[in-house]
């Protein structure tokens, strides 16, 4: 599904990536660690559009398609989603309005019609009490006002209204506390099916008991230094990164 | 109605009879006593009404055009334009909507404007209104039975000349400004309306229910009285754009509100704002006046200006009735060359009189714009309250905005509060909204409306929805 290969990225001139490779398959998740400025975020970023990151060298691939070539818009409505680790207030603008829009933006990439509004009124309904989120939130400015955990399950409310086939979501457990914790790894596994990835981006591993991945890699310096499956967690969790670190210099 | 039937209708040619003759009803370009008492004559207007006009006329000469304001534009030859212009001889204009311009057209199809109104508003020699007559005359009628007086300001004086000698000029005297001085010494048309004491206005007063509505964009007078405990929403404009050929405009809108008695103004501004080099555009100059003369008295402005290659506006509330409100709901949107510089002034003089400012300026393209606002307290108006905030937001980096605040307090119990922000459409907000799937251009004109939404909800109901589709036209191409 998504093919990343000898990814080079810059920031203002500074190498951020260095040679990046990541092959995700569809029914996969995967999580991706490291330690603080390994460039874990800039992965993600990338892969959805950012500006201010500048591709040196290497490929993005997703179902076949060169990601780099394409608009912000169409990475969303080709079905790459970045769930924000900081998402932004935007006054005035309901969240619900926002929700619509991004989901009539996508159906119509897809040749599809506008959403029924009873049919969407229930959808964000169902989908918003499985994130246990007041129906009032719907009505609320985008994220103005929200808690750092109400902008979390704001994120994957998001998520499970546009049905990603790529989730990438961004320390989506940073400043949650275990029951906030708890309704978004459920949230985010309810996304888990054989057609779609997840892509979790974590410094933590504690996110990765609520939501198992398939494949666990530690990003070091820019570069993939080792994988493996979720015991990999654990043991990066009692042996830190430098024990990563240690073995690939060696 | 079917819009087929719609459509026929309005190509239906042009029936003869209906032309009255107007041969003679122009003047050449030039100003002077003369074309002063031309049109007073042509309105069939009074002897006061004369004298008044040339005293105005008079102070006019010895006035000079203000310069304070933060735009520019060459000057004004007054006496190069034509003071007095007749309606276009039905032959002189379009035949049909095939042959206007078809940029403003699909503008029309943007905005949603119904068919006849779209031949109508682009000057079409069809007489398009003719299915509102119905409409109108249903209106006119319930207006009637409620006591509420609603017609053109010269019918006015020839109907009700001791209401209009009454308040002509008391909100915004003839010498008030250069513009107004003009406006007084030359006003061809506009609306009036009076509400009674005790009377709730029983429907929005619209300059579109008005028989005669058209061609009086140039120099338009309007007059509201609400009295005693009476209330009145009144509705100017159109979202369409309008072009004229006229470029010069300085219109004066005086409101009058007696005890508790309520006005509600709303204005949606839309006038040619010119080619992208800003050629041809409409200046705008207007003097607009709401005096809260009886207590508990209260006025709201709001307006929405998008249009206009230069707008000088600055709807203003004298609060002189204890306990009166002042309300000033603005959003300014400027593109490609426009210049606005627009605001508002808060008069308090009785006591414990209370004012709300909230104005939100949007620039892109090259524009520029400019809040200015006064906040006056004066020394009886003990427990004076007044809350302003003003935000800007840029679009682009080629625009610019600005904030002139004044504040002249002269008395100690009153309460000042000012907020102002200015920021550029956030990058990540664009990215946040993209990142969804949301296009750059619909991104833009989602915050956008979410910037200016604290004064869209005090637009009525179907006034906001037509100003948010008139935003999004504005702005268009406006990034990327």
């Amino acid at each position: 599904m998504l093919e990343v290969k000898d990814l080079h990225v810059t920031v203002e001139d500074k190498a951020i990536l260095k040679g990046l490779n990541l092959t995700i398959n569809a029914g996969e998740v995967h999580a991706i660690m490291g330690p603080n400025g390994a460039g874990k975020s800039t992965l993600s970023a990338v892969i959805a559009g950012k500006d201010g990151y500048e591709v040196t060298q290497g490929t993005i691939l997703f179902e076949g398609q060169d990601v780099l070539e394409m608009e912000i818009e169409e990475r969303a409505r080709a079905g790459l989603l970045l769930g924000f680790q900081y998402p932004v207030e935007i006054p005035g603008v309901k969240n619900i309005y926002l929700l619509k829009a991004a989901l009539n933006a996508q159906r119509a990439a897809r040749g599809e019609g506008e959403i029924p509004a009873p049919e969407f009124m229930k959808l964000v309904r169902e989908k918003s009490a499985e994130m246990k989120m007041d129906p009032s939130f719907l009505q609320r400015a985008v994220n103005e006002g929200f808690s750092g955990g109400e902008k979390k399950r704001n994120e994957i409310l998001q998520m499970l209204v546009l049905q990603p086939k790529l989730a990438m979501l961004d320390e989506i457990d940073s400043g949650l506390d275990i029951d906030a914790m708890k309704v978004v790894a459920d949230g985010v596994n309810s996304l888990r099916d054989a057609n779609r990835a997840i892509l979790l981006v974590t410094h933590y591993q504690r996110l990765l008991n609520h939501i198992e991945p398939d494949h666990v890699h530690v990003l070091v310096d820019g570069r993939i230094v080792k994988s493996g499956d979720k015991d990999l967690a654990l043991e990066l969790e009692a042996r830190g990164y430098d024990w990563v670190l240690e073995g690939s210099a060696a | 109605m079917a819009s087929e039937e719609m459509e026929q209708l309005v190509r239906r040619e042009y029936k003869q009879g209906f032309v009255t003759d107007i041969e003679s009803d122009t003047v050449p370009p030039g100003l002077d006593e003369s074309t002063i008492a031309f049109i007073s004559q042509k309105k069939e207007e009074p002897q006061w009404m004369l004298e008044w006009r040339l005293e105005a006329y008079h102070q006019w000469l010895k006035m000079t055009p203000p310069s304070w304001a933060h735009l520019e534009y060459p000057p004004i030859d007054y006496q190069a334009i034509s003071y007095f212009s007749a309606p276009k001889k039905p032959e002189d204009r379009p035949q049909s909507l095939d042959e206007v311009d078809p940029k403003l057209l699909e503008t029309y199809e943007k905005l949603g404007i119904p068919l006849h109104e779209r031949a109508a508003l682009a000057g079409v020699a069809v007489d398009a209104v003719f299915d509102s007559v119905s409409v109108t005359t249903t209106f006119k009628e319930k207006l009637h039975e409620a006591g509420v007086i609603f017609c053109s300001i010269s019918e006015a004086i020839r109907e009700y000349p001791e209401l209009v000698r009454q308040y002509l000029g008391t909100v915004v005297p003839q010498a008030d400004n250069y513009f107004a001085a003009l406006n007084s010494a030359v006003f061809t048309d506009g609306s009036f309306v009076y509400v009674p004491e005790g009377v709730k206005c029983p429907m929005e007063l619209s300059t579109y229910f008005r028989i005669n509505a058209a061609n009086t964009g140039q120099f338009e007078r309007t007059l509201i009285i609400c009295d005693k405990q009476a209330q009145v929403s009144y509705l100017e404009g159109c979202t369409a754009p309008m072009r004229d050929e006229n470029q010069l405009h300085a219109a004066v809108v005086e409101l009058v509100a007696l005890e508790d008695a309520y006005i509600k103004y709303s204005t949606v501004q839309n006038w040619y704002p010119g080619d992208e080099e800003g050629k041809g555009g409409i200046y705008n100059f207007v003097t607009k006046r709401g005096d809260c003369r009886g207590d508990r008295s209260r006025i709201s402005w709001t307006q929405v200006e998008t249009g206009s290659a230069i707008t000088w506006k600055y709807p203003s509330c004298m609060l002189r009735g204890k306990e009166s409100i002042g309300e000033f709901y603005s959003v300014a949107v400027t593109n490609g060359r426009q210049q606005a510089d627009t605001g508002t002034k808060m008069i308090h003089i009785g006591e414990n009189t209370r004012s709300t400012i909230v104005a939100k300026g949007i620039a892109a393209g090259r524009s520029d714009q400019a809040y200015r606002g006064l906040v006056k307290i004066g020394p009886r108006a003990k427990g004076a309250r007044n809350y302003t905030q003003c935000d800007s937001l840029l679009i682009g980096d080629q625009c610019g905005a600005h904030t002139f605040p004044y504040q002249e307090i002269g008395n100690s119990t009153a309460t000042v509060e000012h907020e102002a922000t200015t920021s550029k459409i956030a990058d990540d907000q664009l990215f946040y909204c993209r990142a969804r799937g949301i296009d750059e251009e619909d991104a833009v004109s989602m915050i956008v409306n979410g910037f200016c939404k604290d004064v869209f909800q005090e637009l009525p109901m179907e006034f906001a929805v037509e100003a948010e589709a008139l935003l999004n036209v504005t702005l268009e191409g406006s990034v990327g």
